[in-house]
């Protein structure tokens, strides 16, 4: 406690904390639905708000599944292709195997206090994360904003997407 | 290590971010204190949420911004409004409590 070289001044940690490094606002494009994506999207997106960061996500191409209302709550993990999953491809192709596998994740994900995609896309919401939709996706998958979670900010262009990236310190994550 | 001086000249001992090692040495004039550090004044609203956390804390509750939509003093919205750098970062060093260390 009374060692000086461990000492910090409360002028430095204020420092530190506006420092010109520190990231203000988080872009994520979200491409895929598989349930890892999109909680890694949706874990990050509220991490960043949780510590004062902006945040905000471009739902594209597949990714828009998650915010699809029909959809968003049967959402799979990947069962072939996956490697990291420890299935053999050929068991992971076989019919059930990839709803038993997402059954099992979403229980673990349960376990560990992270909510349903319903339940997380409320949160994101309340706490200020902008949701949007990519309009070429929405036009080649025939939707409309009536087929989405009803608390999404908007469709919006890729030109537009990148101007609401503007200003210093600004972050674009692709998933 | 990082120490905050109270009105009386009590030192109490912080962490590198500046919350406070010993949940027992806080008092409402502390939290009025790191409040002023976080540019945080501090209205009614903010008392509930104060010790609705630290009655987590005594019942060894883990937190994450799940637990106000699930049904605290505020809604999530609400919790953003009162703390805006970070909800449960700010309100739990004003608390007095450590901060939560899940990632949600």
């Amino acid at each position: 406690m009374n060692d000086s070289t461990q000492s910090t001044t409360l002028e430095s940690i204020t420092e530190a904390k506006q420092s010109p490094a520190s990231i203000k606002k988080m872009m994520l494009i979200l491409s895929k639905a598989t349930l890892d994506n999109v909680y890694a999207c949706f874990i990050l997106a509220n991490g960043a708000r949780m510590e004062g960061i902006e945040a905000e996500i471009f739902f594209t191409f597949f990714g828009l599944e998650a915010i699809k209302q029909k959809s968003l709550e049967h959402l799979h993990v990947a069962t072939v292709g996956n490697p990291a999953l420890h299935i053999p491809t050929m068991l992971g192709g076989l019919p059930g195997v990839e709803a038993l596998a997402s059954k099992a994740m979403k229980k673990e994900m349960e376990k560990l206090d992270i909510p349903g995609v319903q339940e997380f896309l409320e949160i994101l919401s309340a706490s200020g994360v902008k949701l949007w939709a990519c309009k070429l996706a929405m036009d080649m998958f025939h939707l409309t904003e009536k087929d989405l979670f009803k608390e999404i900010a908007g469709v919006l262009t890729v030109g537009q997407f990148y101007d609401r990236a503007k200003g210093d310190h600004t972050h674009i994550l692709f998933i | 290590m990082n120490e905050l001086t109270t009105d009386n000249k009590n030192n109490l001992a912080r962490n590198e971010e500046g919350y406070l090692l010993d949940f027992s040495q806080w008092t409402p004039e502390v939290a009025q204190q790191i409040a002023n550090e976080e540019k945080i004044e501090l209205t009614d609203k903010h008392w509930e949420v104060i010790s609705f956390l630290q009655d987590c804390y005594r019942k060894s509750m883990a937190l994450s911004i799940r637990t106000f939509g699930k049904g605290g003093p505020v809604s999530i919205k609400e919790l953003y409004a009162l703390f805006p750098n970070g909800p449960l970062k700010q309100s739990t060093k004003i608390a007095g409590i450590p901060k939560p260390a899940g990632c949600v």
